[in-house]
């Protein structure tokens, strides 16, 4: 029979053994092998929106919708836009009928439970489109809340949602301020907007800015000086939405109000 | 149809991706793991305060404690869009996220309440093992009893007078650490809707602390209401088998017993009861008086849409009623039972309103959305999200409850602590 003693010996004497070729292992973060290869990114992608040159037409909803095979009409979609109608009494009106897919039709807002405010003419005070995407923030919630690391952030700063491991708990979407998560109708797992990613690394633009016949969107990359969106946003006077949640949003807005929800 | 969208009903400007998303059976998730949390510190205030009132309470407590921690994760693999992924949980845990710390928070509970359960149960175990050990010709039915029993005693026969009172030690090491870990359990609960900061109604540090106090009111007022049902059937069952069976008690001395515990109970059932309400209402307060940004969108909710919901089914129903039930002098059974199922409707309704409110407006702020649960399912994803999968979660730990207390019986047990 071992006494007390002994076995505390015991253990502190095993205990450390094994500890001296243990400290020979490394636990090895896969981020940092990565940047051990190559060095820090060269490209972080951003987004532009001019909203004063969107009119609202929906072309970037419907290309989004066949490029990244949102199913068309399901009533998700990865990126959409919103209409904002301001009167002389001092209402602000928004919608965003099927994320404006179809463009805005007609006048009338769109204000849920099958009701609709057509709104005078002479009323409004101003009026204005904004388009909505994933932001690709700086410092994703969306990832942070990930229990199993299925949802990540690229080096380049996209943030993608692999759909083999994603267990389809919501807490992606829950997190998310911008409510640009839902889960996609077929393959039932977190979905997103992720700049259309498969075209961006290989040279082209995202469907959504191919599709704008105005250039109200527009992709850079923000560490290049030379790069367009980079000057205007270097430059000029930009906005980025909720900026109070700390997410630090890399879709930056030219003409953004006050009103924008 | 895309998820959601079958139990949504959107009203003025909500974002098109919008849902609810966590429907009730996140409800019931944070409801039941309240519930065993609640029913371990119930049998720890015995265990480790010595509280001697609680004995009789404290043993059923461990035991149905430990039925409901198979129920707790259950709503949350009926929730999960993949739920064979949820072992991913377990396997790549991402530990930036409170879900992640689920695997090593429940599975750490798991052996503090098991191993407890263990050796307060040692010496039945060797009792019943060791006669039919001897016994010869054991028939089918006595096999399986020897082996399950045999198994369970771990190989250890030692009941001596000195290893019994080792045992003792062990249990009140383990209700002792079982409290902060059962309170963490829950409060994390709590962490996991007090950490979104893109909900506004959710978002406060308070919220773990305020799923603590309710976890053990709603806790202790279940195992009231099980061991009322559980004495009154012995009661029923000593009535009519009082001819066959001489030694059993008598139907007064049962009813003596039972309202001697049920009074004690219920006292600490009104401290943690004030407990929670407080934490509640000065985290309403502060919002008001703070009312930053998102408090229009808030108000509106909370005094308006949601008003009936939360001051009268919850705060008037729920709590004020049962608060006053218990105070008033001269307690009966009767009155207990219509108290404690006004408890746990006003903790069921205290979750409901944080996980269905906190999804009852939209992120701009300028939208509601309002929750239908399906009632009569049409398919799997209606039936599980719907009445049909609460009640299944519901009503899950009484058939456990009976199954497990075949090996841990909780009345009747020859004196061993």
């Amino acid at each position: 029979m071992i006494n007390r003693r002994d076995f505390l010996k015991n253990a502190v004497k095993g205990a450390a053994g094994m500890a001296l070729p243990l400290a020979a292992f490394e636990i090895v973060n896969p981020k940092k092998l990565f940047a051990d290869k190559s060095e820090a990114s060269k490209v972080r992608w951003v987004f532009l929106v001019d909203t004063y040159k969107c009119v609202g037409c929906g072309m970037c909803v419907k290309a989004c919708k066949n490029e990244n095979e949102i199913p068309y009409d399901a009533n998700v979609t990865r990126t959409w836009v919103e209409r904002y109608v301001m009167t002389k009494d001092g209402k602000t009106f928004a919608d965003t009928p099927k994320g404006a897919r179809d463009g805005f039709i007609t006048s009338k807002i769109d204000l849920g439970l099958g009701k609709f405010q057509d709104i005078k003419k002479e009323n409004i005070e101003k009026a204005f489109f904004v388009p909505k995407l994933c932001n690709q923030c700086e410092n994703p919630p969306c990832v942070q809340v990930c229990p199993v690391g299925a949802t990540y952030q690229m080096p380049d700063g996209v943030v993608m949602v692999d759909r083999s491991w994603c267990i389809g708990c919501g807490y992606c979407i829950m997190g998310c301020p911008y409510g640009v998560r839902f889960f996609h109708p077929i393959y039932h797992t977190a979905e997103k907007c992720n700049f259309c990613y498969h075209r961006i690394t290989k040279g082209m633009k995202p469907a959504c800015v191919e599709a704008c016949p105005f250039g109200a969107r527009q992709i850079g990359n923000i560490k290049d000086p030379n790069d367009p969106v980079t000057k205007i946003i270097r430059t000029e006077r930009v906005g980025i939405l909720k900026e109070e949640f700390g997410t630090k949003p890399q879709v930056y807005y030219l003409g953004l109000d006050r009103e924008v929800k | 149809m895309v998820h959601g969208e079958y139990w949504t009903i959107k009203e003025l400007f909500v974002y098109p991706n919008e849902y609810i998303y966590w429907s009730v059976q996140i409800v019931m998730y944070p409801f039941m793991t309240g519930l065993v949390a609640g029913a371990f510190v119930l049998s720890s205030l015995y265990h480790v305060f010595g509280i001697k009132q609680l004995k009789e309470m404290a043993r059923f407590a461990l035991v149905f404690s430990f039925a409901l921690l198979f129920v707790a994760p259950m709503p949350i693999v009926l929730h999960l869009q993949y739920p064979l992924r949820g072992i991913n949980v377990f396997m790549t845990p991402h530990f930036t996220s409170a879900i992640a710390a689920f695997g090593i928070v429940f599975s750490t509970y798991g052996a503090i309440v098991a191993s407890e359960l263990w050796f307060l149960y040692r010496k039945h175990f060797v009792e019943i093992a060791l006669p039919l050990k001897e016994k010869q010709d054991k028939g089918l039915l006595e096999w399986l009893k020897f082996f399950v029993f045999c198994s369970l005693t771990l190989g250890v026969y030692d009941i001596s007078e000195e290893t019994l009172k080792k045992d003792e030690k062990a249990i009140r090491v383990l209700a002792a650490v079982g409290i902060p870990v059962a309170c963490f359990l829950h409060g994390y609960a709590g962490f996991i809707f007090g950490s979104v900061k893109a909900n506004a109604l959710w978002m406060t540090p308070l919220m773990p602390v305020i799923f603590i106090m309710s976890a053990i009111v709603s806790g202790i007022a279940l195992c009231m209401l099980t061991y009322i049902i559980t004495m009154e059937l012995r009661k029923w069952l000593s009535d009519r088998k009082k001819g066959t069976y001489p030694r059993l008690q008598s139907k007064e001395e049962i009813a003596g017993v039972e309202v001697s515990v049920i009074r004690m109970t219920a006292r600490y059932l009104l401290m943690f009861l004030v407990l929670a309400i407080t934490l509640e209402l000065l985290d309403l307060i502060f919002r008001g008086y703070t009312a930053v940004k998102s408090w229009d969108v808030l108000r509106s909710v909370i005094y308006g849409k949601d008003f009936v919901d939360i001051f009268i089914l919850q705060y008037t129903i729920g709590n004020l009623v049962p608060f006053i039930l218990f105070l008033l002098p001269g307690l009966t059974i009767r009155r207990t039972v219509l108290g404690v199922c006004l408890v746990l409707f006003g903790v069921f309704m205290m979750r409901w309103n944080v996980v269905i409110g906190g999804q009852a407006f939209s992120l701009s702020f300028a939208g509601y959305m309002h929750y239908h649960l399906p009632i009569i399912p049409h398919d799997w994803e209606t039936f599980k999200e719907g009445l049909g999968g609460a009640l299944l979660i519901g009503l899950m730990p009484f058939p456990l409850f009976w199954v497990i207390s075949r090996i841990f019986p909780v009345f009747n047990l020859k004196e061993t602590h």
